[in-house]
């Protein structure tokens, strides 16, 4: 599948804006942090950032983006209108919440209802985003249990250490947070991996001799395309540059997703504040980098069956 | 709405393609094309038409494939356009309700006043049926010529998609496959009409006819196999002027 460089941006920072306004809202229906005004600030402005700007990207590769606002019609059968629907209904607890904590400096009552309501819908959206892909059975890479574990992993983990990183500036940071970071990299490397021998590993998903329904006559190749130069369906369809590189992009995206952020944030948590800022704020910039290119892979490394009949061996 | 309606009729109208006839003309791709060019979805655009990246949305692609091994290999055209699927994918992902099936006759259709361009029907399509307009900025797709098969205006028996209408073989036909007396339910008994790729489950309307079985070895009342002569070597037999002015040439 052809990487688009606005749904790559798009859901890497939604889900990171998803995965801070879950673990706020978590902190705050447990109470477990204070809710300190510039701080609820600093968070509620991060978080909305990263998910209107990547709600307004995801719009960018629209033919018609005016038209945009029908998307949120045929929430019953789609997931791509569900996820559309949740974006839109999630700012109304978001909202709430966040006047509580930076108006009335609050987690109590009715507040912390939105906390726990926040906790939900951050979720829920990030659900339906992956169900976009996990429900398409054109694309063994995606249609597959793998597929809604690592999009829900990755907004965690990409969440928690933007949480961290406030937390550090704020002097807020709690060894509960220590403890989220510690579990949810894990957690965001055990099923990326799992994921990537699943990949390695599933058999062929349709042959060219299903596609064409020609496999009584032996095996089947084609001699010639329909089209001299590529068609929107190859464009879209049938990238190939990534799976080249695989490999060398796995290891530079475990590095960049995983271990520089997992360790500079779990290795400065006792540091001195000149130490632990900035190695928080350098976690942030290598997780969401590395995220980008485990995202990018997602999609190149994708095979779809359309390309059967354009020359593909296998899907 | 992109949900997929109650057939209310039964009636599933769509093509039965043979491939033992199809002989690879591409004069049903280049009809729809033509006709569909100023048709439901007008126009179909072409960029870049008589220079190095040519390109273009087409309803109707015909691929060539090879199959099986030496003697046995078959050359097998095989054209190619949307299935008009009971359980079409790109009509349940679409979020503006533009993709739709219709429920009486069974069409999938795009509306194009709606469309958004987000292109996840084509993501959601196996077959590759869906192309879509970067100039309209929507998704255009085969509309089995629905502004020909109702049209009053052209004479009846020209009220058939373009591509059946075209085909010089005989290759393609069109009619009602949830009628089992009608002669492509029939076809489709007879000759072990199939879909493409079962296993995806999205219950193609389209049928493919297989080729049939290739004949084997001798029989009274087909051509014989010809027996290929050991080639001689021409040079070597001529004698006397010849061979001296081969010599003579080749040094």
């Amino acid at each position: 599948m052809h990487p688009a460089y606005s749904v790559i941006i798009f859901t890497t920072f939604s889900g990171a804006g998803y995965g801070l306004l879950f673990l706020m809202g978590l902190f705050a229906a447990g109470q477990w942090i204070e809710p300190d005004r510039w701080f609820g600030f600093t968070g509620f402005f991060l978080a909305f950032t990263m998910v209107i700007s990547g709600l307004l990207s995801s719009t960018f590769h629209l033919g018609h983006p005016e038209r945009a606002w029908r998307a949120l019609s045929q929430w019953k059968s789609s997931w791509l209108s569900r996820e559309g629907v949740l974006a839109v209904a999630g700012f109304v607890p978001f909202g709430l919440f966040a006047i509580g904590w930076v108006i009335y400096e609050s987690h109590d009552g009715a507040w912390r209802l939105y906390a726990m309501l926040t906790v939900l819908f951050a979720a829920l959206t990030v659900y339906a985003t992956s169900m976009i892909y996990a429900t398409l059975r054109t694309i063994r890479a995606w249609f597959n249990r793998h597929t809604v574990r690592v999009y829900l992993a990755f907004a965690l983990w990409t969440g928690s250490i933007w949480f961290n990183m406030i937390t550090q500036l704020f002097d807020l940071h709690t060894p509960g947070i220590g403890m989220i970071v510690v579990i949810t990299g894990v957690l965001a490397l055990w099923l990326k991996r799992k994921y990537w021998m699943f990949l390695d590993t599933s058999p062929s998903w349709v042959p060219p001799e299903s596609a064409t329904g020609l496999g009584d006559l032996g095996s089947v190749r084609l001699l010639d395309a329909p089209n001299t130069q590529e068609n929107y369906v190859q464009q879209e369809m049938g990238f190939k540059v990534a799976r080249k590189h695989a490999e060398k992009l796995r290891r530079w995206a475990f590095f960049s997703y995983f271990l520089v952020p997992w360790c500079l944030a779990v290795g400065t948590v006792e540091a001195e504040p000149w130490l632990k800022i900035p190695a928080a704020i350098l976690a942030v910039i290598s997780v969401m980098a590395g995220t980008m290119v485990e995202r990018w892979l997602f999609f190149a490394e994708a095979k779809h069956t359309v390309n059967l009949y354009y020359g593909a061996t296998d899907s | 709405m992109t949900q997929i309606p109650q057939n209310t009729t039964g009636t599933k109208l769509g093509l039965v393609i043979d491939l033992d006839i199809c002989v690879g003309c591409h004069a049903c791709a280049v009809n729809c094309k033509e006709w569909n060019t100023s048709g439901h979805s007008a126009p179909l655009p072409d960029t870049d038409p008589f220079g190095e990246n040519a390109d273009g949305v087409w309803f109707n692609r015909v691929h060539t494939f090879e199959c099986g091994d030496g003697a046995d290999s078959r050359t097998v055209h095989f054209p190619r356009s949307c299935l008009h699927c009971e359980q079409p994918a790109c009509v349940e992902v679409c979020p503006t309700g533009a993709s739709y099936k219709r429920a009486e006759d069974g069409i999938v259709l795009v509306n194009e006043d709606i469309c958004i361009g987000c292109k996840l029907c084509s993501w959601a399509c196996p077959y590759g049926a869906r192309e879509y307009d970067g100039d309209a900025g929507v998704m255009k797709k085969c509309t089995l010529c629905i502004d020909r098969i109702y049209n009053e205006n052209i004479a009846e028996e020209e009220r058939v998609p373009a591509c059946v209408s075209t085909c010089p073989a005989n290759a393609r036909h069109f009619g009602d496959l949830g009628d089992p007396s009608s002669d492509v339910s029939r076809m489709v008994e007879d000759r072990g009409g199939y879909d493409l790729m079962p296993e995806l489950h999205y219950e193609p309307v389209n049928k493919y006819l297989p080729p049939r079985p290739k004949s084997t070895g001798y029989e009274e009342d087909r051509p014989r196999r010809l027996t290929p002569i050991e080639p001689t070597n021409e040079v070597e037999e001529a004698g006397g002027l010849f061979r001296w002015l081969d010599k003579v040439l080749t040094r």
